[in-house]
């Protein structure tokens, strides 16, 4: 059995555009939107990505690189590998003659009295700067002979922190962390938010004046309070806090929900709905939450930046996440920290929240215009 | 409206109960205590402690204890502050928190209102742009990181203002903080009012204003800035309690003896009686200014009356 597809009539009636693809033409004349939302996703691809790519373990420490500043010339500075050469030698108690730079590493003469020991290697394996030493050659007398070790470069674009870890690998990683409990909580306060506001809107009457009222109560509480609670409460475990977060941010959602819900109940669909003697459950399901669901996303990218704001409030305390993980609250204290003598210590992190709260305000201001259908 | 004054006060009562006993649970119910220290107490050293704060008590029986004296105005000691009771830390702290929070709430409703309405009047120009860029700036960059910058440039760099600490509530002392908590809310106020007065200028009684022929200063100023300035005062009642009742960060970093300070210490030392007193005073300044914000609505919008 065969389909023939049916040959579109040319006199077709133009076809309406729904509010959705209205909204969607909208969004992508928005510079500022698209711009926005092309940045936060290299950046978010370079958190998820980056971390394995990146020659610098995030939580590797360089004890010879400590508060290096950033720079795109890699460490050690050749000034400073020669010297470094000779005096580790010398600690091996052996005359260098002479100390070069060959392509790939470094090259010594050097030479004793007492004849060279081979195990004078282990001197020069000793220091981080230099690897795989070996001796090159050694004359017939057994007096002198040549090292030669290899020379790690290592490259830190933005400089190293206090511990000697490469602060890019770490921005990285914090981007990843930081994004993570921005969405996390944000989804678990939709989860809360849209089925208390969409229930408390729906059933209406004292239930509604009771379950809002819950909410007005809970508005006054000391939120900080709380999250610090919780903090104590659950230990330090990033997930289960940002769900905690997730559960106190709620409100607003709720609030919002309710509202449309009032509107939208009252709309021919859910009377229809209503009277073909559709349950509750699924009227609130089907028909009540997918129409909440312009503002709902609205909010949604507007809430994410807030948690990421609050999480690093959290970290700024010292609640937050623990080491060696980070995230951007964290590395900007550790900056505040050491501002005086390492101040890309608190820019570069600074600049990567900045990046991603400006982005997510872009979009958020972006969709609400174009979900707004005064603006059409 | 004295009535409804009433009424509402009499409503906050609840609220406060609530806030008051959650709060309260919520704190015993977390591990630890104020006297477990990282070199344990000697067993009858700690029983005499706990009778003395009458911590040996059964929870309930503290919970009422604590209401009674509350009750009373008495906040009871503080736990870790062991010199000073609740009542006394917050007669010291309070004012200063105040004074700031003040400094930086007036502002932040000059300049951003200044700001925003500017920008309203010259909608979509360069200098509108500006004020967006500026505002969605203000709102992203943390205080955390706003703080120790001005600290540096303006402390330690330039060394125009102190780089910290209070010196006796020298005026030098209070302007790094109250810029810093003021930078915030500036944009907010500066965003709110920009979009309402928008909405404002569009508006009918803005239109038949400037069809009897009014001067614009006179338009803007008395019609379309009062109608504009409803969403700020509702966004600044609960802004207003916690800009009052100091921040954390602020307080931290320019090393400030306000009350900021007391809650996150407090409740890591699990010090009881300073958490409890420092969740009644907030809720009480949430309260007061959800209040005051509601009677504000009144005189600002004839629409609303409260009979």
């Amino acid at each position: 059995m065969s389909i023939a597809l049916e040959p579109i009539p040319l006199d077709a009636p133009v076809r309406g555009r729904s509010l959705w693809q209205d909204a969607w033409a909208r969004l992508k004349r928005n510079k500022a939107a698209v711009g926005s939302a092309a940045i936060l996703l290299v950046m978010a691809l370079a958190s998820i990505v980056g971390p394995w790519l990146w020659p610098h373990p995030y939580d590797r420490v360089y004890p010879q690189y400590v508060r290096m500043p950033a720079s795109l010339e890699p460490y050690p500075r050749e000034e400073r590998v020669l010297p470094e050469l000779e005096q580790t030698l010398k600690r091996g108690r052996v005359d260098v003659i002479a100390v070069e730079m060959t392509d790939s590493g470094v090259r010594a003469e050097i030479a004793s009295e007492r004849g060279i020991d081979p195990r004078i290697t282990r001197y020069v394996a000793r220091n981080d700067l230099f690897s795989n030493p070996r001796i090159a050659g050694t004359s017939a007398d057994g007096k002198s002979a040549v090292i030669e070790a290899d020379v790690a470069r290592l490259r830190f674009i933005a400089g190293t922190d206090a511990n000697g870890r490469d602060l890019f690998a770490r921005i990285l990683i914090a981007i990843r962390i930081s994004l993570t409990i921005g969405l996390l909580a944000t989804f678990v306060a939709l989860l809360i938010g849209v089925a208390y506001g969409a229930t408390a809107g729906f059933l209406g009457g004292r239930v509604d004046n009771v379950m809002m009222r819950v909410v007005d109560i809970l508005y006054s509480l000391p939120f900080i309070f709380f999250v610090i609670l919780l903090v104590v409460f659950f230990g330090r475990n990033f997930v289960l806090m940002f769900i905690a977060v997730g559960a106190i941010e709620w409100l607003d959602m709720a609030r919002i929900v309710r509202g449309q819900t009032l509107s939208l109940k009252r709309r021919e669909f859910v009377q229809a709905a209503e009277a073909l003697g559709v349950s509750n459950r699924a009227i609130v399901l089907r028909h009540i939450i997918p129409n909440t669901l312009g503002p709902v996303a609205v909010y949604m990218t507007l809430l994410v930046p807030k948690v990421i704001l609050l999480e690093s409030f959290l970290s700024f305390l010292g609640l937050g996440v623990q080491e060696p993980l980070t995230s951007l609250g964290v590395l900007i204290a550790e900056g505040a920290r050491n501002i005086q003598g390492a101040r890309w210590l608190l820019l570069y992190p600074s600049v990567a929240l900045a990046l991603i709260l400006f982005a997510l305000n872009f979009i958020g201001d972006g969709l609400r215009d174009a979900l707004d259908p005064k603006e059409r | 409206m004295l009535r409804y004054v009433l009424r509402r006060m009499g409503s906050a009562v609840p609220t406060l109960f609530i806030i008051i006993t959650v709060s309260f649970f919520l704190m015993r119910i977390a591990p630890g205590g104020p006297f477990n220290l990282e070199r344990p107490l000697e067993a009858k050293v700690m029983e005499n402690l706990n009778r003395i704060y009458n911590l040996d008590k059964p929870l309930w029986q503290q919970y009422l204890l604590y209401l009674r004296n509350l009750a009373r105005g008495d906040l009871g000691p503080s736990f870790v502050y062991r010199d000073f009771s609740v009542g006394d830390l917050f007669a010291n702290g309070l004012p200063v928190s105040i004074q700031i929070g003040a400094a930086a709430l007036l502002l932040a409703l000059l300049v951003g209102t200044a700001l925003g309405a500017f920008a309203a009047l010259r909608q979509n120009s360069p200098l509108d742009y500006l004020v967006v860029g500026v505002a969605t700036f203000g709102i992203t960059i943390p205080p955390f990181v706003v703080a120790p910058i001005l600290s540096l440039v303006f402390g330690v760099m330039l060394g125009w203002l102190p780089a910290g600490g209070w010196g006796n509530g020298a005026l030098a002392n209070k302007v790094l903080p109250v810029i810093t908590l003021a930078l915030p809310q500036i944009a907010i106020v500066a965003r709110l009012i920009r979009g309402a007065t928008i909405e404002a200028l569009r508006s009918d009684h803005v239109r038949t204003a400037r069809a009897y022929g009014l001067p614009t200063r006179v338009v803007v100023v008395v019609h379309a800035l009062r109608a504009a300035v409803l969403p700020v005062v509702s966004y600044l009642g609960p802004a207003a309690a916690a800009l009052l009742t100091g921040s954390i960060v602020v307080e931290t970093i320019f090393g400030i003896p306000g009350i900021g300070r007391y809650f996150v210490q407090a409740a890591l030392n699990r010090d009881y009686t300073l958490v409890m007193g420092t969740v009644v005073v907030v809720s009480i300044f949430v309260v007061l200014f959800n209040l005051l914000v509601d009677l504000l609505y009144a005189v600002l919008d004839p629409r609303v009356r409260y009979d």
